[in-house]
């Protein structure tokens, strides 16, 4: 895989919004997990999530993906509402990664790209059945897309290997490829270096440049505050499952709140949250966001979807 | 990336000093064997199968000697004289299980024959040789050392040899088939269950089969054709007999049925408890529509559209049932197909014109349904091919091999395309694959309702077949069967579902006590597969990888197996 010189984030010049999410409430019960959230992504535009453990960040994925379906709000894609539907979500052009790796583990590298076409290719039974010519170029075609894919994950010497074979750091960026052969416009990202070492994760931040190269936009959930302020043109901070702030990079890191939130300022009804933002004291160090992060593989939950 | 296997791949040399005297003592034990075979087991003629001739072996003997042969051939490779073989096979391991299987038979003989005859004053010197003859190899081989082995993915022999190979292993299943189903005592097919057991696990342990199973992957082509040419030539061993030509007839209907459930429960992963009831269905259909006098459909189409309205209300009814299940997870359609198979057989219970429309005769069922005719050929008739002559059963057999090719097709393009990596991917995570955009649903009910397409056409050939269709061949108990043998020969695979079916359909009409206690027996059968082979006695690649999540070693051979293969420019096409 190659390692190119590291880019810095494109000026913040965007199209239009390709994703509008507004008033997403999440209930579970009596817990509010997600709290009249907005969020608006405009074509290539890498946008952080952040906010400690429990903050409600991957329960929002879920909500904008369609494996939840919001309590409140609407979600739009494109100009256009989307049902509730992993599957519309999927085929209207939005494609994630999850933050405990689902993969197909017993399907090889490739074929687990190749089952990120499925919505993009039509045999049926008959087809596949009799397998005319039209029938071998599909599969070609797929065959053909899913390698380009891997390829362009820096796995392409993998792609016969079972995908429980895998190293960690690569599981995750076969997720990122299968979630590419989606054709997504917007592509969501649950922590996708968690558990990797520093050098994976200066690959992760390259892949994700050269994703938004290809003109898609990118939504990231990270605990590694380096990583995100270097990667993203906008953050959008999520405490308590509310919207703390949304800003460039330079504003969020220097809101006091921020810091806050992630050490925790005690107050009566909070321990909990407290005791879990303590957890990330070595991560995120009150002065300086900025310094070096250590993996956060044993900081991430599992995630509940 | 892969790690290295158990075996180590170099080729070492034999360096064990053979000949050693427990080679010498292996060897006497298997010639006395062979020579135990010309003599005279027992004084009396009508016991299994009359081993009663000198210098005549009878069928028994024949068995002894081919074990004695087998371990002079693994005696011959242990003595270095074929250095490429010896490093492929472990003669030790296989001689052992050999050995074991001999001494094993023949004290079983000698059982039967102090039972039987009976006393043991009823038998020839010859029983004696052998028992002694089966005891010397044991005695020589017991402390044989296995010899480091090289992978046999890494082998490669010329083309024809491989292919060879195969075809070899095609005739012996056809010849062994006939002989099985030949013997009309049920002792002796139970020595030969034994002798079978016994060779096959001595092969097994002797590494053949993972040899073998190489080799199938190289030449899948020629595998399938050849098991197909051995389907189609088993009626001409059969000289006619119309008892065994019906129960392989039998055999295959339950065989294919359970080829079309296993796209159901092996590919889709759900779980059909009244699969049967859509056999049922076709086969009602057909009834009804065919010329028997009780049949109460006016409408009398030729039998091919009969098949396709058969499959068709089948697979109605599969969706009737799939989609609102479906929807919910699993265990959901288990229960209501359990309940689907009850309704159907109560339903074509009193669809009698007392309850409701005079359709199905209720529990009498529609008897007197004629023979197939296509044309001028008559199901009904024997037709003398080749001199050898061809009766009713074997003329369904033909068209039961036909349907249950056609399935097999059906089976392995599925499963080698789109739909089948989504059935594959919803198997694994269905909430992920969802998320990917595979339409789980759809997927779902389409290999329910295909399933359901598959059975109802089988359906409508037994009808004919059976003569008569009646609710109580339609019941739960069936389906419970059809699931076992998916379960024992190995979900998701072509050749586990034959040899599941061929198991249990077959002991219990060749043994009277396997078919008085089948239900102990098969519930016992699965009890111990499920502890120790979970995965079925002949499973896919990926189905074994699935019941063994946490076997790291299983893994990295399986991609290993895999990445050989997908190297390989011979087969390449044949993965396309
Ligand atoms: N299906 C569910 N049912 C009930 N509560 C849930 C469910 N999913 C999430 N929650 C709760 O919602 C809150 C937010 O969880 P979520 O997983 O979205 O946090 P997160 O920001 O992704 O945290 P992390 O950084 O640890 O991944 C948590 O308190 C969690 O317990
Ligand atoms: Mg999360």
């Amino acid at each position: 895989m190659s390692t190119q010189t590291l880019q810095q984030p494109a000026p913040p010049k965007f199209g239009a919004p390709v994703l509008e999410a507004s008033g997403v409430v999440m209930r579970f019960g009596g817990l509010t997990a997600v709290n009249n959230v907005n969020l608006t992504v405009r074509e290539g535009e890498i946008m952080g999530l952040i906010g400690p453990n429990g903050a409600g960040k991957t329960t929002f994925f879920n909500c904008l993906t369609g494996m939840y379906k919001p309590t409140e709000g609407e979600v739009k894609f494109q100009g256009a509402v989307l049902p509730p539907k992993p599957r519309a979500v999927v085929k209207a052009g939005m494609a994630r990664t999850f933050q405990n790796i689902r993969l197909f583990g017993n399907m090889t590298a490739l074929e687990n790209v190749m089952v990120g076409r499925y919505c993009r290719t039509n045999a049926l039974a008959f087809t596949s059945i009799i397998r005319g010519p039209k029938y071998h170029r599909e599969e070609a075609e797929s065959r053909r897309i899913a390698q380009e894919l891997l390829d362009f994950v820096g796995l392409g010497h993998t792609s016969e290997h079972l995908a429980r074979n895998l190293p960690y750091g690569d599981q995750r960026r076969l997720e990122i490829a299968r979630a590419l052969a989606t054709d997504p416009k917007l592509i969501l990202l649950d922590e996708p270096t968690a558990g990797m070492n520093p050098k994976e994760t200066e690959q992760a931040k390259d892949l994700i440049f050269r994703i938004r190269d290809k003109g898609l936009a990118v939504v990231v959930i990270e605990h590694d505050m380096r990583f995100i302020f270097s990667l993203c043109d906008r953050v959008h901070c999520l405490v308590r499952g509310e919207t703390l702030i949304e800003g460039s990079p330079h504003e969020v890191q220097s809101d006091h709140r921020v810091i806050e939130a992630y050490i925790g300022q005690p107050d009566e009804d909070e321990e909990e949250l407290v005791a879990e933002a303590h957890a990330h004291d070595h991560e995120t160090p009150p002065t300086a966001p900025t310094a070096p992060a250590s993996p956060a593989s044993d900081l991430t939950k599992e995630d509940r979807a | 990336m892969t790690t290295s296997p158990a075996v180590p791949r170099t080729k070492t040399s034999v360096n064990n000093p053979r000949p050693s005297p427990q080679w010498w003592l292996a060897l006497a034990g298997a010639v006395l064997l062979i020579a135990s075979a010309f003599l005279s087991w027992c004084y009396v003629p009508a016991l299994l199968g009359d081993l009663s001739i000198d210098a005549f072996p009878g069928g028994l003997q024949i068995l002894m000697i081919i074990v004695a042969v087998l371990a002079i051939f693994f005696l011959v490779l242990r003595s270095g004289r074929m250095p490429s073989m010896d490093t492929l096979l472990d003669s030790a391991k296989a001689l052992k299980a050999l050995s074991a299987t001999a001494v094993a038979f023949m004290v079983l003989v000698a059982i039967v024959i102090a039972l039987q005859a009976p006393g043991l004053a009823n038998a020839n010197p010859g029983l004696f040789v052998g028992i002694v003859g089966a005891a010397l190899m044991l005695a020589g081989s017991w402390q044989m050392a296995s010899d480091p082995l090289v992978d046999p993915i890494t082998v490669r022999l010329p083309g024809w040899v491989e292919i060879l190979v195969i075809v070899v292993m095609m005739a012996i299943i056809l010849f062994g088939a006939a002989y099985a189903l030949g013997q009309e005592d049920g002792t002796v097919f139970c020595l030969f269950l034994v002798f079978l057991g016994g060779v096959v696990a001595a092969l097994a342990r002797g590494g053949l089969f993972s040899w073998i199973s190489v080799i199938a992957a190289r030449h899948r082509q020629v595998l399938m054709m050849g098991a197909l040419a051995v389907a189609f030539l088993f009626p001409f061993t059969q000289n006619g007999s119309d008892a065994n030509m019906s129960i392989a007839t039998q055999v295959l209907i339950f065989a294919t049925t359970a080829l079309g459930l296993n796209i159901v429960v092996g590919l889709a992963g759900l779980l059909d408890l009244g699969y049967i009831a859509f056999l049922g269905a076709g086969a009602y259909v057909s009834a009804m529509m065919s010329h028997s006098a009780f049949a109460h459909i006016g409408w009398k189409p030729p039998f091919i559209v009969v098949v396709i309205i058969g499959a068709i209300v089948s697979s109605i009814l599969g969706l009737i049932i799939g989609s609102p299940t479906l929807r919910v997870s699993g265990d959901y359609l288990a229960i209501v197909t359990l309940a689907f198979g009850e309704i159907f057989r109560l339903t074509v219970n009193n669809l009698d014109g007392n309850n409701g429309p005079r359709l199905t005769n209720g529990p009498n069922g529609i008897p007197g349904i004629p023979d197939l005719e296509f044309g001028a050929f008559n199901f009904g008739d024997t037709h003398t091919v080749l001199g050898i002559p061809l009766g009713r059963f074997a003329n369904y057999y033909f068209l039961m091999l036909i349907v249950a090719g056609f399935i097999i097709l059906v089976f392995t393009r599925l499963n080698n395309s789109r739909i089948g990596r989504g059935w594959v991917a919803i198997r694994e995570d269905e909430k992920a694959a969802e998320a990917m955009g595979v339409n789980t649903f759809g997927l779902k009910l389409f290999a329910f309702a295909g399933g359901a397409f598959l059975a109802g056409m089988a359906g409508t050939i037994k009808a004919h077949q059976d003569v008569s269709v009646t609710p109580d061949q339609y019941i739960f108990l069936e389906s419970a069967f059809l699931l076992a043998a998916i379960v024992l020969g190995g979900m998701g695979s072509v050749a586990g579902v034959l040899v599941g079916a061929t198991v249990l359909k077959l002991l219990p009409e060749k043994l009277r006590f396997v078919a008085d206690y089948r239900l102990l027996i098969f519930g016992l059968l699965l009890v111990v597969m499920m502890r120790f082979r979970p995965e079925g006695l002949v499973p896919s690649r990926r189905r074994a990888l699935e019941f063994h999540a946490d076997d790291q070693e299983l893994a990295d051979r399986v991609e290993e197996v895999h990445l050989e293969i997908a190297a390989d420019p011979d087969t390449a096409e044949a993965k396309a």
